[in-house]
């Protein structure tokens, strides 16, 4: 009726014993890699636990003895039957300069879908602000509605003092949380199939090109460029980037083109979306710094054409860095 | 890989075992969130008390620095105890939750980066109602999150090994004084019923007194009745010790002809 229960816990506990003590191990340490012999030694007795649950399962009805195998197997099961290259200890440096262009360039054809989107909006945004100038209170974020273009400039260029004085700090790490905020957002709005993210860029873009359009009409062309290329060149493609992941959600969502299940298709892509809105965060910081302490500095503080030769370099070092860096460089695996 | 219709996924090995893991149901999830909360709420406060106390050198680095612990805490508190923990926060602990990869496989900081972001998704419009709606529709109780990170949350009951000997051994059992009526327990007791003598042992001790007399007089009169031993043996005993008896006669190692 019933397998030996007694005999077979007391025979068989001190296999479990040595599997709970190698898991423990392992799991405390994840970067551990153990012994060809002691590898061996882990697979034998996993075998074994995994074969005293079948026989548990076929012979007796014990559903204590069973989940705690069960338990044991689950653990273990997870260790020996991931194929996935275990992580290696995290090195920033590497990471950054290395894995995050890298995994860029691998999606660059996302990446330009990203760019097309956004100048889509631009252009859709800047007809919008031409043919009906009343769109502007719908198109133009943060108050940019409410004066305009040479106005704001007037006032800009006269102020006697420093409006951020004692608030620098405070203004650029509002900035740098808000835009990761708003580009997690972006990429996690991936999860509906890309639409989400989709409208995102068209959005962003459609402001930007109303406001750009706005100061352009208005005369003001080089304080516009003075004022957005020294975070701008680095905010920007930031967010076309967070972009990107998002639209890599959404292609393993829909799976065109591929006989991969989704679970396999997130799966392939989960590292490579990470790795994009972690670059993402450090070009943020920058674009915050900068942003709260240069950009928001006009003539007669700082020349314009300082300005616009500092966002121009930005620019360029930023599309060297994403389209160079790391390329000689082979990851593992 | 399947999904029962009692919330286990089930996960077939290579080798042909299968093992169960029971899944965490949206109401616990939702506590543990709730603990979670008031977890990055306290911290946050402290540090904001510690942080305040910058101001005194300089207004402005102070805010900064609040703003960007607050931040971090919010964003990272996930990312940082499901990784230290292996896919468990405090809330998780609390409630015994654990995240795990739904293939049953090792969790990878990546699975855990990509589920803690989407959380942005998943909280809209407000208190997780997209997340909770998917956990509900989902038969893996999965929100997005879970779905684009490949994971789903269990129940992790305390698993102890089983220790039949306190029960079994150096006890001294009158039924053993009849082996033909032993034999003939063994032969009608079904494994159900086997199970069920003996999950009432080895449980006795989580039972409030007067179910627990309750429960073994109920299980004492049906057990009693499966084979009938003479008074002598089974009068003078009470029916947790008849049950235990009982235990000891199916499940005590038998010496074999060889």
């Amino acid at each position: 009726m019933i397998i030996d229960l007694a005999k077979f816990i007391a025979a068989e506990r001190p296999v479990w014993n040595e599997l709970e003590s190698i898991l423990k191990k392992i799991e405390g340490d994840p970067h551990r890699s153990l012994p060809l012999d002691r590898t061996r030694r882990f697979h034998y007795l996993y075998e074994r636990t995994a074969s005293d649950l079948a026989k548990l399962n076929t012979f007796a009805n014990e559903p204590e003895t069973r989940r705690f195998l069960e338990s044991l197997v689950a653990r273990a099961y997870g260790e020996i039957h991931e194929t996935r290259e275990k992580s290696h200890r995290f090195q920033p440096l590497r990471w950054f300069t290395t894995v995050f262009p890298q995994t860029f360039r691998r999606h660059v054809r996302v990446f330009w879908l990203t760019v097309a989107i956004t100048l889509a909006g631009c252009v859709f945004g800047g007809v919008a602000t031409l043919l009906d100038p009343e769109s502007r209170h719908v198109t133009m974020p943060f108050g940019h509605d409410s004066m305009k273009p040479s106005e704001r400039v007037a006032q800009e260029e006269k102020a006697k003092h420093d409006r951020f004085a004692g608030e620098k700090a405070t203004f650029s790490t509002y900035l740098m949380t808000h835009n990761t905020k708003v580009s997690i957002f972006t990429m996690a709005l991936g999860m509906t199939w890309g639409i989400g993210t989709v409208i995102m860029l068209f959005y962003n873009g459609v402001a930007l090109g109303a406001i750009s359009v706005d100061y352009i009409a208005d005369g003001q062309g080089k304080f516009l460029a003075g004022w957005l290329l020294p975070h701008g060149s680095f905010e920007i493609p930031a967010i076309l980037i967070a972009g990107q992941a998002g639209l890599l959600l959404g292609r393993a969502l829909i799976g065109r083109g591929t006989r991969k299940n989704l679970a396999e298709r997130l799966r392939e892509i989960s590292p490579d979306v990470v790795t994009l809105i972690g670059g993402v965060g450090v070009l943020l910081i920058w674009a915050g710094l900068v942003e709260s302490f240069f950009s928001q500095y006009h003539e007669p503080v700082i020349p314009y054409l300082v300005k616009i030769v500092f966002g121009l370099v930005e620019l360029t070092v930023l599309i060297l860095f994403l389209s160079k860096s790391g390329s000689k460089a082979r990851l593992p695996g | 890989m399947t999904t029962t219709r009692t919330s286990t996924l089930a996960i077939r090995t290579p080798e042909g075992v299968v093992f169960s893991m029971q899944l965490a149901s949206p109401i616990t999830r939702f506590l543990a969130w709730v603990v979670d909360v008031v977890c990055i709420s306290t911290v946050t406060s402290i540090l904001g008390v510690a942080l305040s106390l910058l101001s005194i050198i300089n207004a402005d680095f102070s805010r900064a620095v609040s703003i960007l612990v607050f931040f971090a805490a919010q964003i990272g508190y996930g990312f940082f105890c499901e990784w230290l923990w292996r896919g468990q926060t405090v809330g998780k602990r609390l409630l015994r939750l654990r995240v795990v990869d739904a293939y049953g496989l090792r969790l990878q900081f990546s699975q855990i980066v990509i589920r803690n972001l989407l959380r942005f998704v998943d909280m809209l419009p407000a208190f997780y109602l997209v997340g909770g709606i998917t956990t509900l529709l989902n038969a893996r109780t999965q929100r997005l999150g879970d779905l684009a990170a490949n994971t789903v949350v269990i129940r992790t009951p305390q698993i102890e090994q089983p220790d039949l000997e306190q029960m079994l051994a150096g006890k001294f059992n009158s039924l053993r004084n009849h082996p033909h009526l032993e034999a003939r327990l063994r032969q009608k007791i079904t494994p159900v019923e086997a199970s069920l003598a003996l999950q009432a042992i080895m449980r006795r001790d989580e039972f409030e007194p007067r179910a627990r007399a309750e429960l073994f007089a109920r299980l004492g009169e049906y057990f009693r009745s499966i084979v009938v031993f003479p008074p002598e043996s089974v009068d003078s005993i009470t029916d947790e010790q008849y049950l235990r008896n009982v235990v000891d006669t199916i499940f005590r190692p038998r010496k074999r002809n060889v």
